[in-house]
């Protein structure tokens, strides 16, 4: 971070502003959903808005990301638009993927978001393809891979740090730790306490952070970005954070502990923000009140979009299979 | 006209293809330097540098999936699956990713990208080795899928699923690498079409589709169908999705008769589907009951003896054709 006052308050108001939005938009879209407004299955990531917010922030426009089922704040951090976004999840023509793919589909090109993806550890390979085409190319851009602890023990994350490090790819493997895989909890499918830790196997660097603190995730990833651009090769970044809700919406979440489920906001990013960092920052008590009440603006405008919309066309489902 | 083996008519397409745009680039397990297990990819890691032909580690689910990932953001990769049997590792960055990316994306992307293997039996390589999967990617909306069965073909497909805006697999047969064929002037820059049926060879008593290495038995049961007046139409169907069932069906309107052969097992496969939409289509046209051949029900075995007796043969062609020239008249054209 830079240590110009001024430009430190803007950047912190504008995570701050990042981890309010998805908040909004992920509770409005839980509320949505249990009134029986959306088809499917999505899932929220609250609690973890400060992986997406720092993470995204350390980036830069021409930088991709790659996301997971649970996106909805990594899309949001990197610049996608509430307004198609809510409009896919109520499965809307004007809605990103034109109805067809959900929330676990949501991608904006424009902004480098290659998209969430319902395959359990596949973001990871994909960020190499586009960390592989920054350095065909030549272009200067990083790839960042979100993906979740549960991705950690796939095969395939192991093929994707091995390729990453075998080419030095700029890219950035980051672990969003919320300590459940779908319904599993941390300790049932990974033996170690630091998944960073495995970094040391592909001889790149790995580092766990606080997922709670959203200085100290954006802080390493734009060590790891500065280090990729200067084509020194990958890092892997561990947050550890915690999910709120369930797996998926309606997941009555049985196997997380009495505690956990009766004060999930003993972990909370945005309420350590604004205990322990804005006035450090320069943020009084308006600022923070202005940020959250453009933020409510912003997806009831989202909502209220979504909701005229047309929905998804059925000239649509025939269309943009093949080039 | 010159005469070129199947192994080389590829590497000369992709190495032309890839001096021709430096967005192609080359992905796959010893493309590099060693030049492949069969020398298909000899001298291009030499032409085009190590920049665009990277050698993988034998991570083909991390691989593809890394190559689906490039085609987003605007390179063109070609990717080698060394055996058709391993596709089975990288499934999902085919089927989930490379295939639906660009629909379920809302047409946000396109995944210019081509996945070529070799595939089917005849080398005693046993059951991990010998496999043909076609249909399997025939059920599959969003990717192109072709097998080239001459050094010719294998140019102008090479070339075209390069040059395609979408994922194609290349189902190329390991039987026919070391095949020789006549290659024109014409041959060496021609892209063929990605949804074109081949009619090899024509004739009026039965229409034969091949798929892949079949068609060289079925040209050698048609010299001999000959030898005893029955003249056959042997059709490559070269593309597997789509089929091109107009070609077909243009030429069993004038046969009557209709034979499909493949090494892929018959349950749900090509043959299957092409008798069902000519029964479901021409009915009238068909002078006997349609037939299918492919291999039996089972692994593809080891033994040389076993194997041969596996896949479909020119004799086998033959003798199902002769039985269908002498089935009396289908019923419902009699009445």
């Amino acid at each position: 971070m830079t240590q110009n006052p001024q430009s430190n308050t803007r950047q912190a108001a504008d995570l701050y502003r990042i981890m309010v939005l998805i908040r909004r938009f992920e509770l409005a879209a839980s509320e949505r959903y249990r009134n029986g407004d959306m088809p499917g299955f999505i899932h929220l990531s609250i609690g973890q808005e400060a992986c997406a917010a720092g993470a995204c922030a350390a980036l830069e426009e021409r930088d991709f990301i790659t996301s997971t089922h649970r996106g909805h704040g990594h899309c949001l951090a990197k610049g996608a638009d509430p307004k198609r976004m809510m409009a896919e999840l109520f499965a809307r023509a004007s809605g990103y993927c034109k109805g067809r793919g959900g929330s676990m589909h949501i991608a904006d090109m424009s902004r480098g978001v290659l998209g969430a993806n319902g395959i359990v550890g596949q973001s990871m390979p994909l960020a190499v393809g586009a960390a592989l085409t920054a350095q065909v190319t030549g272009s200067g851009a990083v790839a960042l891979a979100f993906f979740g602890e549960g991705a950690s023990g796939a095969g395939v994350a192991h093929e994707a740090m091995n390729m990453a490090a075998i080419w030095k790819l700029p890219v950035i493997f980051f672990c969003e730790v919320n300590r459940y895989a779908e319904l599993s909890p941390y300790e049932v499918h990974c033996p170690l306490e630091r998944i960073s830790d495995r970094a040391a196997a592909y001889g790149f660097p790995g580092e766990t952070v606080d997922g709670e603190d959203v200085f100290a995730v954006h802080d390493a990833v734009a060590r790891a970005a500065t280090r990729a651009r200067a084509g020194e090769g990958p890092s892997l970044i561990e947050a550890k954070a915690f999910r709120w809700h369930g797996h998926y919406e309606g997941d009555p979440q049985g196997y997380k502990t009495a505690d956990e489920r009766a004060s999930p906001e003993s972990f909370d990013p945005v309420a350590r923000f604004e205990r322990n960092e804005a006035s450090l920052r320069g943020l009084s008590e308006t600022d923070l009140e202005n940020i959250c009440a453009a933020a409510e603006a912003e997806i009831a405008a989202a909502l209220e979009f979504a909701e005229a919309e047309a929905p998804a066309t059925h000239a649509s489902m025939l269309e943009d299979i093949y080039a | 006209m010159t005469r070129t083996k199947y192994y080389q008519a590829f590497a000369h397409a992709l190495t032309e293809e890839m001096k021709r745009d430096p967005r192609v680039v080359l992905m796959g397990e010893d493309v590099g330097q060693s030049g492949g297990i069969f020398a298909h990819t000899k001298g291009i890691y030499e032409v085009i540098g190590p920049e665009r032909v990277r050698d993988t580690p034998i991570a083909e689910n991390g691989f593809v999936s890394a190559a689906v990932g490039a085609a987003m953001t605007g390179l063109r990769p070609v990717v080698e699956i060394g055996f058709e049997d391993f596709f089975t590792a990288c499934m999902d960055p085919l089927v989930n990713q490379a295939a639906k990316l660009r629909y379920m994306l809302g047409g946000q992307v396109t995944i210019p990208m081509v996945i070529y293997t070799f595939g089917g039996g005849g080398l005693n390589a046993g059951p991990q080795h010998s496999q043909s999967f076609a249909p399997w990617f025939a059920q599959v909306p969003g990717l192109k899928a072709v097998m080239p069965a001459t050094p010719a073909d294998v140019l102008g497909l090479t070339r075209a699923a390069i040059r395609d805006d979408n994922p194609v697999l290349l189902l190329m047969s390991k039987k026919l690498i070391s095949l020789s064929g006549n290659v024109g002037e014409a041959d060496l820059d021609a892209v063929l079409p990605l949804d074109r049926a081949n009619v090899v060879a024509e004739g009026g008593d039965c229409t034969v589709v091949t798929y892949g290495t079949i068609l060289h038995p079925a040209l050698k049961a048609r010299a001999k169908l000959q030898e005893a007046g029955v003249e056959i139409e042997v059709i490559d169907g070269r593309c597997v999705n789509p089929i091109d069932f107009e070609t077909i069906a243009a030429s069993v309107a004038r046969t009557g008769r209709l034979l499909v052969v493949h090494e892929a097992h018959l349950p749900c496969g090509m043959g299957a589907e092409i008798l069902a939409r000519a029964v479901e289509t021409m009915p009238e046209t068909l002078l006997c009951r349609p037939r299918r051949m492919g291999p039996p029900f089972a692994p593809s075995p080891f033994a040389p003896n076993l194997e041969k007796a596996y896949l479909p043969s020119a004799e086998g062609i033959a003798e199902t054709v002769s039985a269908m020239i002498q089935e009396p008249v289908l019923r419902w054209r009699a009445a």
